[in-house]
């Protein structure tokens, strides 16, 4: 559906994009996650055709998109501060796309009316058409700015840091609505992120990016089994960096029990933790328990252990208490070699 | 009860600007507005329609008013250029709009003079093509366009900067031409300030003096202005005959002014 190939695209000597590889099949959620500066919004422009790589090629739908203008890409673009029209009420933006069409390809007046009702009750906005722009909420404007993107029936959707702007609660919200309106339209959708929950909760596949390159590409259980490299792994899950020696295919820590890995050279390592991976038992040991604390989620555990404070997850039915001694055990650890 | 406010000093700072704003604006105009009625009302109406006064008062507002309106694009395309590109002397370019706020008037008139007289530089060729600038009404509009440009450009500038490349890109993902762009995106969003701009050039050309003057010839019934006039009458000691034809000069710029706010008004709907 989208084919992106070595695309490459300078900065006044800087690389932004250093040589792209992606392929979205039909119908995917992708997510494109990566530390500001990592290319992802240059990326997505250059799918939209507003950046122009310096080598390589963008296919959409098996074309060719070298030579051909945004105007004429057919991709619906959401912006992250959705760049809606303040002067137009936000019918006359949704209507947008429709009004400036070729006559004999125009909808006539009544069907933009109904097709422009029609997006609006798709967006859960119904009524609203008369308002502007300044006078909606962050999460309002983001679902117009959704409305005028789709007016034109595109088969695939870019979205830049949709939910950035907006708060946790409204954020949450308009993820699991925006999936849902994905599957139902049968879209084919990438969005950018620098929110690993996001992508990890809402994408089919997630795109890693770094340093103008995608690291690593795949469904967010893969990725969070198998990250590419340390830096990936880094970057998902809170996971801390530990110093370990990996010796007789087990991994070595100070203040932890070793954890078995596979496939990696004997020598000194990083092994890459997250709270899930550190399972944590009341009872004689040479941790203690740092910092407990229930919120919405659970229970929040740190622990302090050979010097190191790691969050972990308490055994089950364990409330555990400030001071306590207690047992860490490790389950998982993703190693590289340092 | 007085009800508190979260921005204090209302009372004091409205008093200010009142005391200030009559001071310095609405005393002497009252003067302007009193003086000229010791020649009675039918000396006042014949002072301000002698012929001479009305071809003036028509030269001076015909040419300011095509003056703004020359100003218009060309400080758009400035504003545009300044926002939007990053070029070498870009900032050289920026400084030097302000010039013509900057130069005493009467220098800028005798530079345009120079320029423009029938062996200037830009004169001679234009007269070659039988287009006579200097000592023309079109002169008085050359002027006159000249000191108007800074405010179209300043006051475009800022929204332009605010609406940012995105608003265009916005449009141009969504199928918009170029041309469709600009038409139904930029100018729409440019509108109250374009007119702003085009309202304070007008205002600032229809009290415009010292660099008109030069350039006019000043020739009675053709390119003489109001202004010219005013200072004619004066040094005459036809004070009241001045301050009539500084009433009706008054009385015509408020209605520009009110036509040009009623515009803006109009554009402005919907847009913050």
């Amino acid at each position: 559906m989208i084919e992106v190939q070595g695309l490459h695209l300078r900065y006044g000597g800087v690389a932004a994009l250093d040589g792209v590889n992606l392929a979205l099949r039909a119908g995917e959620f992708v997510a494109l996650l990566g530390a500001s500066g990592s290319g992802k919004t240059t990326l997505l422009r250059s799918l939209a055709g507003l950046e122009f790589p310096d080598a390589g090629q963008v296919l959409i739908e098996g074309r060719d998109m070298a030579a051909v203008p945004a105007r004429e890409r057919g991709v619906g673009f959401v912006f992250q501060n959705y760049a809606l029209f303040r002067h137009m009420t936000v019918f006359e933006n949704i209507a947008f796309g429709l009004r400036i069409k070729p006559r004999r390809l125009r909808p006539g007046r009544a069907e933009i009316v109904r097709r422009v009702e029609e997006l609006l009750a798709l967006v859960r906005l119904p009524g609203m058409g008369g308002r502007h722009p300044d006078q909606l909420s962050g999460g309002q404007r983001q679902r117009v700015a959704l409305a005028r993107a789709l007016a034109i029936e595109p088969r695939v959707l870019l979205l830049d840091e949709p939910f950035g702007a907006l708060d946790a609660k409204v954020r949450k919200e308009l993820r699991h609505w925006l999936r849902g309106l994905h599957d139902r339209l049968g879209l084919t959708s990438l969005f950018v992120t620098h929110d690993q929950d996001e992508a990890l909760e809402l994408a089919d596949r997630v795109a890693v990016m770094r340093d103008g390159r995608v690291v690593q590409f795949d469904t967010p259980e893969a990725l969070l089994a198998a990250p590419a490299d340390a830096g990936v792994a880094g970057f998902l899950g809170d996971a801390v960096p530990i110093d370990c020696v990996v010796r007789d295919g087990q991994a070595w820590f100070e203040g932890l029990p070793p954890v078995a890995v596979a496939g990696v050279a004997e020598g000194k390592a990083v092994a890459f933790l997250r709270p899930v991976d550190l399972l944590v038992e009341p009872g004689a040991g040479e941790a203690r328990v740092a910092a407990a604390r229930q919120d919405g989620r659970g229970v929040r555990l740190t622990v302090e252990t050979a010097g190191m404070l790691l969050e972990a997850t308490p055994a089950p039915g364990w409330m555990p208490r400030r001071g306590e001694p207690c047992r860490v055990t490790a389950l998982a650890a993703r190693v590289f070699p340092a | 009860m007085r009800r508190r406010a979260a921005l204090p000093g209302l009372g004091l700072a409205l008093g200010v600007t009142w005391l200030w704003l009559g001071l310095i604006v609405l005393v002497p105009l009252s003067a302007l507005v009193l003086r000229p009625w010791e020649l009675g009302l039918a000396g006042v109406w014949a002072s301000v329609t002698e012929p001479r006064v009305v071809a003036a008062l028509g030269l001076s507002f015909g040419a300011a008013l095509g003056a703004a309106l020359v100003d218009l694009p060309l400080g758009l395309l400035i504003a545009w250029v300044v926002v939007r590109y990053r070029f070498p002397g870009r900032r050289v370019l920026d400084a030097a709009i302000d010039l013509p706020f900057a130069l005493p008037t009467a220098v800028a008139g005798l530079a345009l003079t120079a320029l423009y007289a029938p062996n200037g530089w830009l004169g001679a060729p234009l007269a070659a093509m039988g287009v006579t600038v200097a000592f023309t009404p079109l002169g008085v509009a050359v002027a006159l366009a000249f000191v108007g440009l800074p405010f179209v450009v300043r006051m475009v500038e800022p929204v332009l900067r605010d609406l940012g490349p995105e608003a265009e890109e916005a449009a141009a993902v969504l199928g918009a031409t170029r041309w469709q762009a600009w038409r139904r995106v930029v100018l729409p969003a440019l509108g109250p300030a374009l007119v702003s701009g085009v309202a304070l050039a007008f205002a600032r050309a229809v009290g415009e003096y010292g660099s008109v003057i030069f350039i006019a010839g000043n020739r009675p019934m053709e390119s003489e202005i109001a202004p010219l006039l005013i200072v004619a009458r004066l040094e005459q000691y036809d004070y009241a005959g001045a301050a009539a034809l500084g009433l009706a000069m008054l009385l015509l710029s408020f209605v520009f002014l009110v036509v040009f706010g009623l515009m803006q008004r109009r554009l402005r709907r919907g847009v913050v």
